[in-house]
């Protein structure tokens, strides 16, 4: 059922007065402009602001969480700083892909969809990336490294963290 | 005035005021255009596209549950292609749909079911292609399965229009799409009433009362166990629909030998205790209204537990205005284990207290804490009127050929003002047929007063007292209580005096935990039932009832007294839901 995000970290919700302000005569019918204001701002929709949402804009928060989960843009756990999409399109599935994303899953530890505790990166999928004479490829952020083997995945991550 | 406007449908010619839907119109002509998501409780959706239907010069096929009809509007329902595509509709839903009806809570009273019958489906040629979630128990009340849920979104409309309460939702997307209160939580984990409408709403098995029939029938076959039931007003005019009667059939007599023939050792009504809480409440209201340091006005009954878990929920610093009176039910358990008990000389610890209602709110009301007056839970077990007809059917009563029987003496005599406690408006004129002959000493010119009967969802009236003039409100339906909360907050602006509130629309005539109801004037013929009930009884004002004036003579000494308060008050509390307690918990 959806992901729910952890709601223990620390959400300044000041930082959504500017928000608030600027659609402030918009009402209701700002919702979506909000939230996309709010994820700008946070990375993510923490379910602290998404609250301070329904309060400020008078909906319930059942149905801002319908309008959430709808939409692909809008995600309720923070991502990392680094989004890393492992592509498993034809190309890279016949060139073994599958082994590249089990590298990454163990190099960082979490499955595909999920962060790390760091916030450092983020693994997700995708079907194609566009550059197929590069099987297996990935990109990170807006880096793509192809003609990838499992055991160079480790040295390229070192690269982004810092 | 609207316009009329004539459509033809099916070569037929229908004038009808205009704004109408083809569907509307269609049943004026005797046809039946299949809905699933239609409902005549909530405004149209057309989402689950199962009364599609021709209309000349459409492009595509139109939903006429939806759809306005027009001057000159040609439509058909009953073409090749129409009758192809309602199959498909269906034969998709039914693809993602568990094929467990007969192990289902609606076998046999499922609107898919009756659908995938009726439009002749003989074969499912897709797959499933929607994931398996996990079921939802954790509502003390309700058991929500969104494997079987249709995406009709009726529980979505009534829950936030209706009830303006909004715990459901849709979420997510495609095939993952699902109805779900927010962030994926249960129903017990978030600011649900328990009113249960959901569950009467729901076409399919997707919403259901959690059911307590085993544990009621284990203590009925424990010899060491007493156990006594009590059935609440609206149970009487309602339970004959799950046997075939018509709603509003008055089935008191078959009830009762029913229960005593499923086992029950005593069998009596909360119509008494209804009564009882008429004595407290008119008893209290007159203090209140005669000192205000008594206690807030205006004061607002509490006998609904839907609307005090929503008072509680959305209105916590409000809840001095609530009589401190328990709901019959609990001042039926209280007395039960209490005054019945040493009447009887029964060990109360022996007791087995099982009460049928219409609600599925009572389910969570008897396990309360604070109710727990006799040293004992006051009442142990809560069974719905379907519940009871589940009951009956298991137990082998044959409904239509058992004979009636009396309730058992003690508890067991209850008014006409104690019977209509089950409709909209029925407590306050019960409340008002004892305050107005306590205060003036005369008798009511009138009894039935009509002036606080009605349907409408927030009615006002005036009473005179003796020269002082009482002004009353009634809401039904927590959209409409939340308008009387709201007034209240702005200071009371009518300057009403009482008020009374029952979380379902109607009452508990319609209650979450009655029979569904297929027929569009369920509630009203039901409400007839009662007020019908009210003629026929012996006694129609709660103090002339002989069994509560023995009570107060002989145990309670008084009402709003010492003994009274300590068995038949309670205190509410301030249950507001943050949203972080919930999720973090």
């Amino acid at each position: 059922m959806g992901s729910t995000s952890p709601t223990g970290q620390n959400v300044d919700l000041a930082r959504l007065d500017a928000v608030f302000d600027k659609y402030k005569d918009m009402a209701k019918g700002s919702l979506i402009p909000v939230l996309q204001a709010a994820q700008d701002t946070y990375g993510y929709l923490p379910i602290k602001a998404l609250d301070a949402i329904a309060k400020q804009l008078a909906i319930p928060i059942s149905q801002i969480y319908g309008v959430v989960t709808f939409y692909a843009q809008f995600r309720l756990s923070p991502r990392g700083k680094h989004i890393i999409r492992s592509c498993q399109g034809t190309a890279c599935h016949v060139r073994n892909s599958a082994r590249i994303l089990e590298s990454l899953k163990t190099a960082l530890g979490i499955a595909p969809g999920g962060t790390t505790e760091d916030l450092q990166f983020t693994l997700e999928t995708v079907a194609c990336i566009g550059c197929c004479s590069l099987a297996p490829v990935m990109m990170i952020d807006t880096d793509a490294h192809g003609r990838l083997r499992p055991d160079r995945v480790p040295k390229i991550l070192d690269s982004y963290s810092n | 005035m609207s316009k009329n406007v004539t459509v033809t449908i099916d070569s037929q010619k229908v004038t009808v005021p205009a704004g109408v839907t083809v569907w509307g119109a269609a049943r004026k002509l005797g046809i039946n255009i299949p809905t699933l998501c239609h409902h005549f409780d909530v405004k149209p959706y057309s989402g689950c596209r199962v009364c599609l239907v021709e209309v000349k010069g459409g492009r595509a096929l139109a939903a006429a549950c939806s759809f306005p009809v027009s001057d000159g509007l040609e439509i058909y329902t009953n073409t090749p292609k129409v009758r192809e595509a309602r199959r498909l509709v269906v034969e998709l839903l039914l693809a993602n749909h568990p094929h467990d009806c007969l192990t289902c809570d609606r076998n046999q009273n499922c609107e898919l079911q009756r659908l995938a019958l009726d439009l002749g489906v003989k074969e499912i040629r897709f797959e499933k292609s929607k994931p398996t979630w996990e079921i939802d128990r954790t509502s003390p009340s309700l058991v929500r399965d969104p494997n079987k849920c249709v995406l009709c979104g009726r529980c979505v409309r009534f829950c936030s229009d209706k009830q303006t309460c909004a715990v459901y939702t849709f979420a997510n997307r495609g095939f993952s799409s699902i109805v779900t209160p927010a962030f994926g939580k249960g129903l017990g984990e978030v600011a649900c009433t328990l009113c249960g409408q959901c569950s009467t709403i729901c076409p399919v098995g997707a919403i259901t009362v959690k059911d307590d029939t085993e544990a009621v029938l284990k203590a009925i076959d424990d010899p060491e166990k007493i156990v006594i039931v009590q059935t609440a007003p609206s149970v009487r005019v309602a339970l004959g629909e799950l046997f075939g009667q018509a709603p509003g059939s008055i089935v008191t007599g078959k009830m009762v030998a029913g229960l005593k023939r499923v086992g029950f050792d005593r069998v009596l009504d909360t119509n008494f205790t209804a009564d009882v809480t008429i004595m407290e409440e008119a008893t209290e209201f007159l203090h209140r209204l005669g000192s205000p340091d008594k206690g807030k006005m205006p004061m607002i009954t509490s006998c609904s537990p839907g609307w005090i878990n929503f008072m509680e929920m959305f209105y916590p610093d409000l809840v001095e205005h609530h009589s401190t009176c328990k709901s019959p039910q609990q001042i039926f358990g209280a007395l039960v284990k209490t005054f019945y008990a040493e009447r009887e000389k029964i060990d109360p610890a022996r007791i087995v207290s099982v009460s049928i209602m219409p609600c599925t709110a009572k389910k969570f009301e008897c396990t309360r804490p604070e109710m727990n007056a006799s040293g004992y839970q006051d009442v142990d077990y809560v069974l719905t009127t379907r519940e009871l007809g589940k009951l009956f059917k298991s137990c082998g009563v044959s409904f239509d050929d058992i004979k009636p029987e009396a309730y058992d003496p003690v508890m067991g005599i209850g008014t006409g003002a104690g019977t209509i406690f089950g409709n909209t408006g029925g407590v306050m004129e019960a409340a008002l047929r004892t305050a107005y002959e306590v205060v003036t000493k005369k008798t009511l010119p009138a009894l039935e007063l009509t002036a606080v009967r009605g349907m409408a969802g927030l009615r006002e009236a005036e009473i005179d007292l003796d020269g002082t003039k009482i002004k009353v409100a009634i809401a039904h339906g927590l959209g409409n209580a939340r308008k009387v909360m709201e007034a209240i907050k702005a200071g009371n602006p009518n300057n009403w005096h009482f008020i009374e509130v029952m979380a379902c629309p109607g009452g508990c005539i319609s209650g979450g935990g009655q029979p569904i109801a297929h027929d569009i004037n369920y509630r009203a013929k039901r409400t007839a039932g009662l007020y019908e009930d009210d003629r026929q009884l012996q006694f129609r004002k709660s103090h002339e009832n002989p069994e509560v004036k023995a009570l107060y003579a002989e145990y309670l000494k008084e009402p709003g007294g010492h003994m009274s308060h300590k068995l038949l008050h309670t205190t509410f509390h301030n249950a507001h839901m943050d949203l972080f307690t919930v999720l973090e918990s």
